[in-house]
């Protein structure tokens, strides 16, 4: 039997489920709604900076941004599969949405790298 | 006499139940099941937008006033309303399946669905007090 991928995929959407669901609504509140409402003030560009500078505050965004990207490709995929009945595209499908992941995750790592 | 090996003159006709696009609407739980499922695509919206905030900061004051900018947009305030909207479903949902893949023993005892469910509640609650103080006073 061909040794299946799937836990491998099922383990980042995992981790990528657990992330998104404890950080995204209070993320997507402030920098989404309150602050361009002026609820909140922004961070000035120097505080952006220093926060961004600190090496936890990278791990936390490269981690947050491409696992939730792996959590959306994993079920993004057999939403299309089941929700509109388009299994027989499977192949198409996966390399698209793991492949977006990917690419993601690799711009990422490029920009904050480069910080 | 094989010209063509592909050819079978009496292939059966698999059957194939016929499933159309939108099974799912007619019937709550389903229409539950596919909202959960679109939350996904919420959850990658804003890791997108996340990454452009990320590479604003990182190209300079410039780049991040337009970004503050684009941000005040009343088409970037609705697509983050929504987003909210889905994100907290997501994590509503997510944290309410979390008995399911956890077993936690107390003195011997399963603890029960409804508290491990709960514990994830409060610690989402904890952990967006945390991370609104860290951005707030940064």
């Amino acid at each position: 039997m061909k040794k299946s991928n799937e836990p491998f995929w099922w383990a980042l959407f995992a981790g990528g489920g657990m992330l998104s669901a404890f950080f995204l609504p209070v993320l997507i509140l402030l920098t989404g709604l309150a602050m361009p409402l002026g609820w909140v003030e922004p961070p000035s560009y120097e505080a952006a900076l220093s926060l961004l500078k600190h090496p936890l505050t990278r791990l936390f965004l490269l981690l947050l941004i491409s696992l939730s990207m792996f959590h959306w490709a994993h079920r993004f995929r057999f939403t299309l599969y089941d929700g509109l009945q388009l299994k027989h595209l499977h192949t198409l499908i996966a390399v698209l949405c793991y492949g977006t992941a990917i690419a993601v995750s690799v711009v990422t790592v490029w920009v904050l790298w480069r910080v | 006499m094989a010209d063509n090996p592909h050819y079978t003159k009496y292939h059966p006709k698999w059957y194939r139940h016929k499933v159309p696009i939108f099974w799912w609407v007619h019937k709550w739980t389903s229409i539950k099941f596919i909202t959960r499922e679109i939350t996904s695509v919420f959850v990658a919206f804003y890791a997108v937008v996340l990454l452009f905030h990320v590479s604003a900061v990182a190209q300079g004051p410039e780049a991040y006033d337009s970004f503050l900018s684009c941000m005040k947009s009343p088409v970037s305030i609705g697509a983050h309303l929504l987003a909210l909207l889905f994100a907290s479903f997501h994590s509503y949902t997510w944290f309410s399946l979390a008995p399911k893949g956890l077993v936690v023993k107390m003195r011997g005892e399963r603890v029960s669905g409804p508290v491990i469910a709960g514990a994830h509640y409060v610690a989402w609650l904890i952990v967006s007090i945390v991370v609104a103080w860290i951005v707030l006073s940064a």
